[in-house]
């Protein structure tokens, strides 16, 4: 028979065998979808991991993946944390994007590289931050589920970016496309040579979760984020105002996404275009980077790299056998599954155990 | 009719169309939330029951198969939402998007094959005899499919059995008070997986009407956003099956004032297409406003699983 038993204790040790059991769990479960196409899919599994992590030009492809991976996971760590259910940050990428076009290319064209970048890094980090207020103040004033309104307010962000560029900011030198214009010189990140990665954004991604991360275990309203997240009514009786703590780290929160968008356009793409080309799900997928990583922001910079590898053997498998983008996402479904069934594994110990028959 | 009138008429015949599938997944997830259990994965159930309505069509030539397999697929899908939130006390809201995803994932693998492609079959509406004859209303309530009408029916039928049945008190308790429910030798955790199914098979039925009648083609993706306005008309709806046809159909208006706008003004479709979202928060804020001053929450125990004190 089956026996569950509650467990004592649980070491970081067995907590890093259930994730990489997850994982292992997941590309099998993923992996037997492709027999339905009649593949082998073992051939299909090592096709993603000889493309994402394989070769040098792969690990070039993953680590320039990851980067708005570990802005948007870190700034969803923030958010999980307080218990704040923030869906949003595909919305709050686009928008450090907009914002950063809309400066580059009509206000600072003619600044130095040295104070424009800067600038648009920051812009972008407000305008995200300022979107990631909205559902904020909705949950804490109205107790409106900041799921749906998250939401929401990706699709109508993505809208509204469509609406940018087939209509009032479509360029003029881009042959009817839907592209703004490209973005002057001195607004472009520098990158590796021979590579995508735009290694500013992946600088400050990388310091962002160290300071994140000290933010959330060693200060005062990272305390107070553990303890909203955690205990609501302790929060509540300790005097802890909601309303400052959910701003402060919805603001940062869609901050960080915003930065990812500035890197996503500035070092990757060099103009606005379709909403989906220049969010590619990272901030769905960074849901996934954030639990992984047990909203660990220094923890997130690997299961970044881990999902960034997922994405370009995603793209692979997309190229290679014609599976549609959307493939991915039963991989990332199922590994969500499973984190969200890990409460049970983490508290219950299940053994098998024989029936002695007298 | 005169030009006035038919333009009336065909505005709400469609709104009453693409009211529909609304109307569906919103009365699933009322039972859902009503037991106590928060289902996030609409938008995953409704592309499942998209796809496998789309396919089994499209494979059998039998649209009846189709809605059919629909259901079960949303029921099968729905079962692994109920095993980690009620089995395995796993945290609803993750476990929920995991369903989108995986279920966006699964219409957007299978339907590969058939983008693009069209059904031919189409379900006849059906004439209710001599109510159709009043003018104006006869065509517009009396003449419509199959599922229009299933979709009456169910309304009817939950909200009878939410509050005018055992049933319906047992289910409410379970999301109200799960642990006196209990003491009252109520299954807490089957009544729980009955009502995650009901939702389940409500929102399959819902896709496959996408995909065989409001647009009886494949288009990856088609669900677009319908499974979190669902969500969103659940709380609209203050949890009450009556309710949720006023929100439906006040959202299915909204998707054909896109196109009237579209046409008549000239409106780029890019913002116009923000309009459901739009209002769906403008809906939710509305409905805020108005639990607080009707007093009608959620129910208490939303989102939590029933563990049972130990021994």
């Amino acid at each position: 028979m089956i026996l569950v038993e509650r467990r004592k204790t649980f070491t970081p040790i067995q907590n890093f065998l259930l994730i990489i059991i997850f994982i292992f769990l997941s590309l099998i479960i993923s992996s037997s979808i492709f027999t339905l196409k009649g593949l082998n899919p073992f051939y299909v599994l090592s096709k993603i991991l000889l493309s994402s992590f394989g070769s040098l030009y792969g690990i070039k492809e993953t680590i320039t993946k990851s980067i708005p991976l570990i802005l948007c996971g870190v700034g969803l760590s923030i958010a999980f944390k307080g218990k704040f259910w923030n869906i949003g940050a595909e919305g709050q990428l686009l928008i450090g994007a907009v914002v950063a076009t809309w400066f580059g290319l009509f206000i600072g064209k003619d600044l130095p590289s040295f104070i424009l970048i800067p600038t648009l890094f920051i812009l972008g980090f407000i305008g995200g931050g300022l979107i990631g207020l909205i559902p904020a103040f909705l949950k804490v004033k109205f107790n409106i589920n900041e799921v749906i309104t998250t939401l929401m307010l990706n699709y109508i962000i993505e809208n509204f970016v469509s609406y940018l560029v087939y209509g009032p900011w479509k360029g003029k030198t881009q042959y009817g496309f839907p592209y703004t214009d490209n973005l002057p010189q001195n607004a472009l990140l520098p990158i590796i040579k021979g590579s995508r990665i735009h290694y500013p954004t992946l600088i400050i991604g990388v310091i962002l979760a160290f300071l994140v991360y000290l933010l959330l275990f060693k200060t005062k309203i990272g305390y107070e984020i553990r303890v909203v997240g955690e205990n609501p009514l302790a929060a509540k009786y300790s005097g802890i105002d909601f309303l400052k703590v959910t701003l402060f780290i919805m603001f940062l929160s869609g901050g960080l996404a915003g930065i990812a968008g500035v890197g996503e356009l500035t070092g990757i793409h060099k103009h606005l275009t379709y909403p989906f080309q220049i969010s590619s799900g990272y901030g769905y997928t960074s849901i996934i980077v954030a639990w992984l990583a047990g909203l660990n922001p220094l923890v997130v910079i690997f299961s970044s790299l881990f999902f960034g590898g997922i994405l370009v053997g995603g793209d692979i498998i997309q190229t290679s056998f014609g599976f549609p983008f959307a493939t991915i996402n039963i991989f990332n479904g199922l590994m969500l599954f499973f984190i969200s069934a890990s409460y049970f594994f983490v508290n219950y110990r299940v053994r098998f155990v024989r029936v002695k028959h007298e | 009719m005169n030009d006035a009138t038919l333009l009336i008429y065909s505005i709400l015949k469609r709104a009453l169309i693409s009211g529909t599938p609304l109307l569906l997944g919103t009365l699933g997830e009322i039972y859902t939330e009503r037991s106590g259990v928060l289902n996030l994965g609409i938008e995953g159930l409704m592309a499942i029951g998209a796809i496998s309505g789309f396919g089994i069509t499209y494979a059998t030539g039998n649209i009846f198969l189709g809605f059919i397999f629909a259901i079960l697929f949303g029921i099968g899908l729905s079962l692994i939402h109920a095993f980690i939130s009620i089995t395995l006390k796993g945290n609803q809201t993750i476990s929920g998007l995991a369903l989108t995803m995986f279920g966006l994932g699964v219409s957007g693998f299978w339907g590969k094959a058939y983008i693009g492609k069209s059904i031919s079959i189409r379900i006849k509406e059906i004439e209710i005899f001599v109510l159709n004859k009043i003018p104006f209303l006869g065509d517009l309530i009396f003449k419509n499919d199959i599922i229009i009408y299933t979709s009456w029916i169910l309304t009817f039928l939950l909200w009878f059995i939410l509050y005018k049945t055992k049933w319906g008190i047992i289910i409410r308790s379970c999301g109200e008070n799960p642990l006196a429910s209990d003491s009252m030798g109520v299954n807490v955790n089957l009544v729980r997986y009955i009502s995650v199914m009901i939702g389940g098979a409500l929102s399959g039925l819902a896709g496959a009407y996408l995909s065989l009648v409001y647009t009886p083609m494949w288009i990856e993706g088609m669900t677009g956003g319908r499974g979190w306005i669902v969500i969103a008309l659940t709380i609209f709806s203050l949890w009450n099956p009556s309710r949720a046809v006023l929100g439906a159909y006040l959202f299915g208006g909204i998707y054909i004032l896109q196109y009237i706008l579209q046409l008549r003004y000239k409106i780029s479709p890019n913002l116009l297409l923000m309009l459901p979202y739009f209002v769906t928060l403008i809906v939710l804020l509305l409905s805020a406003e108005e639990t607080i001053k009707k007093r009608i929450g959620a129910p208490k125990f939303l989102g939590e699983p029933y563990i049972k004190e130990e021994k």
